[in-house]
């Protein structure tokens, strides 16, 4: 028999935490549906017209009762309002020890790359209750990278990156679609999601379970870091033109307008293709430009080593 | 006694359908009732060209797999069903046909303000129109309606510069309409009608009109913009030439957002005419219906960006977006309990038109409590872009406008053509359409609850259950649609002739206006001395 | 209509009760016209204030391969149409159609002037010389050739996208005008207008005080970049 539920199976914490409201906001539709319906009919039988009865049309002034109802609805509008926007904070605000896997789209397929380099294509193998973030981008048009069991979706933009983290609360196989309508075999891009223990992960990544040998990404990304001369400006010392990238990543940084920017991988990205938009206080806008220069997995790998540098506690204090 | 028996209901020997006869007296006719009629044909040829690819894509979704059709064929057809169904027939649905046929009648006045202009936006809507039908035969257009940048820039391989033509000519129409409106409702009313005395059905075309005149350039410029990108070369929205296709997303949507409620608040103009009249009461809470109607119109100019929420836009963006969302969904739930509330003590008749308001306040009830679901951010993640959607839309879109706009139709249809419809076939088709209607679109939305994504050629298997009952019920609507063509059609040779005021309504166009009207509408000049919906519960039905 | 005199009425359509009510009517729909122009623009305005903060060392760039000079010659030039336009709707006003022929004939002459200037000294030398987006993108010639040194290519082709279809489209704007303007200039010569009947003459110049503002707007956004 069939197996209906009107919620997929879920399996993240933020499904946990979710579902609820879509419990409540069922109840809450479906009630007020019913309420008009039973009203409609009720009234609508009652004070048909008939030819024995005079009733003389009814003009109300009920000013307190349309006051009264207004409120009451702004009221219930924005209860529901905050309700969801705590869980959205939740689904953005990814704890700092996430395990980080970068997935590209591209038509029609998801890319996934682990952090040892480990790399599987339309399969996503992540550990149960382990926080897990992912840095997305696409090659070509807008995906969407959508896993109802964790009830989150990201769209995955071409020379942009989107993150989404989650939580895994149940091992097990979940479906993995794209969302974002991306050309004709839209509807095949796709796959399946697999919660693992940590310990099945551990030997996943290791190569025991499938999957494709894992590249160095470090390496990779250090030979195009000396390749393109980064270390040029990017150093300590005299020819400091450039902000030390030496353990940059993750820390807040003041700009030349003053704002604030926490260094992520979307702003590492930003600033090796567009350098001149944001600059650290205190240089001068001398980069250029590495658009058009860098293939994306090139550039997922350069900001990959620049984010594996260690801070360099020695080489600033001699600086200073 | 009279010596000679007349039908009392007889036209009158001149009205406006018959004053001239030649083919050029109607394509050069800038008399609003006939420019009205060019559009009610116009649009239903598109509603029933859209109507038709739903049925094909509806029966190919029948199985899991794509046989049918090519997963090509199916996305050409799922994108002109919606190009067609909103470019070409529900932003110029009501407005252009009921509103361009009531507003001077409604107000007093012998034509709207600019009647050459009229005509033109009829000629613009038929250029697009063309230029839309030259896409469908050209081998469509496959990006969805939506043509989101870089996959309608650069990668669709299908017309997309026709396509985008054809929306932005369709555009000017609509602008020019809106104008011709507001300056009519502001210039024209007769001696007497103050805004407080306008029908409500004048107030949502104002609110309407706002929207056109307002958001319809810009949209019109980012889709010029992406046909410019097509044929140039260059890269506005594209990322890969510097571009930026979140910024093609904003634009699109500050005008598409609006654009549902240049869609929606038209038919609520016609549901307040139709409960008023057929309750014999005065619509409960004017006021409150009349500023939710402008409101709704302001607000809905902020709400964009729930569209965006899972698209990369700024957190905090997506919580004004969202709490503004709520905030617009408050007029619309005003506006229901005011209608239920007309009901009150009425004398409440159980008209054809009637059956279909009826129908309309229940599935707005829920196409609107719907959206909640979707302008709250943390439940849009997992919704946004599912089957949840589509179904939200439809009700909203099919259930409450096309609703509307058939409860308009019904009710004005004796005052249009002069004849009587088969009254019961009226409440038939009502029942039908209302059936077939959540026979489709309910499944969908447990479609969308469980994940299945909008815009899927093929599936997986555990949803097939779904997709037939919406299929079938999709076979249902179509009788439902199909039979109003029948007896309409019938009505005009066959249909009993309706006299001015079949339904004991209020209104100059039923008090003061003959069925069908004059070319000049009124005999004399109307003066109003009334409030709108002066009914005493007495008024009896002559159908 | 016994109040209102014949030769009134002989300008009022059927549809209108007095030419007052006629007047209101025009000019209102000539404002919401306009307000539709303005958004039209502004997602234009829109786009360009976006990819200007995106890309700000190619705006610099790119405006300063732009001649202020040129573009103050024909700011010149678009303000003394407009001012030429208002003469013509005084004597419109005052029923002058003679004036009200000649004042059309120089905003007729003073916009063709623009559009030649920038076909002239604008459009045609980057045409020739490269700059111009799209797959012939590539700047030379002593006038442009910096330009290919420019790092943020992407961006300056940004820039000269907008720039052609910003102007373009303000310059379509103007050719629109020229067109109704050669019809009021037939009707002046009718002697159509008088203080009865010079509504169209006054929506023509809304129309095009409005486009020479679009201008005004312009020439800082694209020339004056510092």
């Amino acid at each position: 028999m069939i197996d209906f539920r009107v919620l997929p199976e879920k399996a993240s914490t933020f499904a946990e935490s979710v579902d609820p409201l879509y419990w409540f906001l069922i109840l809450f539709v479906g009630g007020f549906f019913l309420v008009v319906c039973a009203v409609v009919l009720y009234w609508g039988v009652k004070y048909r017209q008939r030819p024995e009865e005079d009733r003389p049309s009814y003009h109300p002034h009920a000013i307190k009762l349309e006051i009264a109802w207004t409120v009451v609805l702004v009221i219930i509008a924005l209860g529901i309002f905050v309700w969801g926007s705590v869980l959205f904070f939740r689904a953005y605000d990814a704890p700092d020890d996430a395990l980080e896997i970068s997935v590209m789209g591209k038509q029609w397929m998801w890319k996934i790359r682990h952090p040892n380099g480990m790399r599987e294509t339309n399969e996503l193998h992540v550990p149960v209750d382990t926080p897990v973030r992912l840095t997305m981008t696409s090659q070509d048009v807008i995906h969407s990278f959508f896993i109802p069991a964790f009830r989150l979706k990201q769209d995955v933009l071409p020379a942009k990156y989107t993150t989404m983290w989650f939580k895994a609360t149940k091992t097990g196989e979940y479906p993995l679609f794209c969302a974002e309508y991306c050309g004709t075999e839209h509807s095949t891009m796709g796959g399946r999601v697999f919660v693992m223990e940590p310990e099945a992960y551990a030997a996943w990544l290791r190569g025991e379970g499938g999957g494709e040998a894992p590249d160095d990404v470090l390496a990779a990304g250090r030979r195009l870091y000396d390749r393109l001369g980064c270390a040029a400006c990017h150093t300590a010392g005299v020819e400091n033109r450039g902000p030390l990238l030496e353990g940059i990543h993750g820390t807040t940084v003041e700009m030349t307008t003053g704002e604030t920017v926490v260094v992520n991988d979307e702003y590492l990205r930003e600033s090796i293709l567009n350098p001149s938009y944001r600059v650290v206080k205190g240089y001068a806008p001398l980069m250029p430009s590495y658009k058009n220069q860098l293939e994306d997995e090139e550039l997922m790998n350069l900001i990959a080593y620049i984010k594996s540098l260690p801070k360099q506690q020695v080489a600033i204090a001699e600086v200073k | 006694m009279a010596t000679v028996v007349t039908d009392p209901n007889a036209a009158p020997a001149v009205h406006y359908l018959n004053w001239r006869k030649t083919v050029a007296s109607w394509l050069f006719s800038l008399d609003h009732k006939r420019i009205a009629i060019l559009y009610l044909i116009s649009i239903s040829v598109f509603f029933f060209v859209g109507g038709l690819l739903a049925a094909a894509f509806r029966l190919e979704l029948l199985t899991p797999e794509g046989d049918l059709m090519q997963a090509d064929t199916y996305n050409r057809y799922f994108t002109l069903h919606g190009v067609v169904m909103i470019f070409f027939f529900l932003i110029p649905s009501i407005p252009a046909v009921l509103g361009n046929f009531l507003i001077p009648l409604m107000i007093g006045a012998k034509d709207v303000a600019f009647p050459k202009l009229n005509l033109a936006s009829w000629y613009v809507y038929m250029i697009g129109g063309t230029l839309g039908v030259l896409v469908l035969v050209t081998g469509g257009v496959d990006t969805g309606w939506t043509f989101y940048s870089p996959l309608s820039t650069t990668y669709a391989n299908t017309n997309v510069f026709l396509a985008a033509m054809a929306a932005f000519v369709t555009g000017f129409s609509s602008i020019l309409t809106g104008l011709n409106f507001l300056v009519t409702i502001h210039t024209m009313r007769a001696p007497g009608l103050t805004w407080f005395r306008l029908p409500l059905f004048i107030w949502a075309h104002y609110a309407t009109s706002i929207i056109q005149v307002l958001a319809t350039p810009v949209v019109a410029i980012a889709i010029f913009l992406i046909a410019i990108e097509r044929v140039w070369g260059v890269g506005v929205f594209d990322p890969a030439l510097g571009g930026d296709p979140i910024l093609f997303q904003h634009l699109f949507w500050f005008y598409s957002h609006p654009a549902v409620y240049i869609m929606i608040l038209p038919g609520m103009g016609v549901i307040s005419e139709v409960i008023a009249c057929n309750a014999r009461n005065r619509i409960f809470g004017y006021p409150f219906i009349a500023f939710s109607s402008v409101a709704i119109a302001i607000v809905g100019f902020l709400v964009w960006g729930h569209h965006m929420f899972v698209s990369g836009q700024a957190m905090y963006s997506s919580l004004v977006f969202s709490v503004l969302t709520m905030l617009v969904a408050v007029p619309s739930a005003i506006k229901i309990f005011n209608w239920v509330g007309t009901l009150y003590r009425g004398n409440i008749v159980w008209t054809a038109p009637m059956l279909y308001a009826m129908g309309f306040l229940g599935l707005f009830a829920i196409g609107g409590g719907t959206g909640l679901f979707l302008g709250v951010t943390g439940t849009d993640i997992h919704l946004h872009d599912t089957y949840f959607v589509v179904a939200h839309f439809h009700y909203v879109m099919v259930g409450g406008a096309v609703m509307a706009y058939l409860a308009g139709l019904h009710f004005w249809w004796p005052k249009i053509t002069g004849r009587l419809y088969n009254h019961l076939l009226g409440k038939l088709s009502a029942i039908i359409v209302f059936i077939g209607f959540n026979a489709t679109f309910f499944p969908q939305f447990l479609l969308g609850m469980q994940g299945m994504p909008r815009r899927y050629h093929s599936y997986r298997e555990e949803w097939q259950l779904l997709n037939i009952f919406s299929t079938s019920g999709a076979m249902i609507l179509g009788i439902g649609f199909l039979l109003p063509v029948l007896y309409f059609t019938w009505s005009l040779v066959f249909g009993r002739r309706a006299g001015a005021n079949p339904w004991g309504a209020k209104g100059l166009e039923w008090e003061k206006a003959s069925s069908p009207p004059s070319p000049h509408n009124f005999d004399h000049d109307p003066v109003v001395t009334e409030e709108a919906y002066a009914y005493t519960g007495r008024e009896q039905l002559s159908v | 209509m016994s109040s209102t005199s014949h030769a009134e009425h002989a300008y009022v359509a059927h549809h209108f009760h007095s030419a007052e009510q006629q007047k209101e009517a025009g000019t209102l729909g000539m404002w919401l016209f306009l307000a539709q122009e303005v958004m039209f623009f502004g997602g234009l305005f829109c786009v360009y204030a976006v990819y200007r903060l995106l890309n700000p060392d190619a705006w610099l760039a790119g405006s300063a391969s732009l001649s202020v000079f040129v573009g103050g010659v024909n700011t010149t030039v678009l303000l003394c149409s407009s001012f030429t336009m208002a003469l013509g709707v005084y004597f419109a006003q005052t029923g002058d159609n003679r004036r009200l022929f000649q004042a059309l004939v120089a905003t007729l002459a003073l916009g063709l002037l623009f559009i030649a200037i920038k076909l002239q000294f604008e459009y045609l030398p980057k045409y020739r010389e490269g700059v111009f987006p799209g797959a012939n993108w590539g700047p030379y010639g002593h006038h442009y050739g910096h330009l290919a040194d420019v790092a943020n290519q992407g961006g300056l082709q940004m820039y000269f996208v907008l720039y052609y279809i910003m102007t373009g489209m303000h310059a379509l704007h103007m050719i629109i005008g020229f067109g109704i303007m050669v019809v009021l200039m037939v009707l002046a010569r009718k002697n159509t207008f008088g203080p009865q009947r010079y509504m169209a003459v006054e929506n023509f110049g809304l129309y095009w005080h409005f486009v020479d503002i679009v201008w005004v707007f312009l020439f800082p956004m694209f020339y004056l970049v510092r």
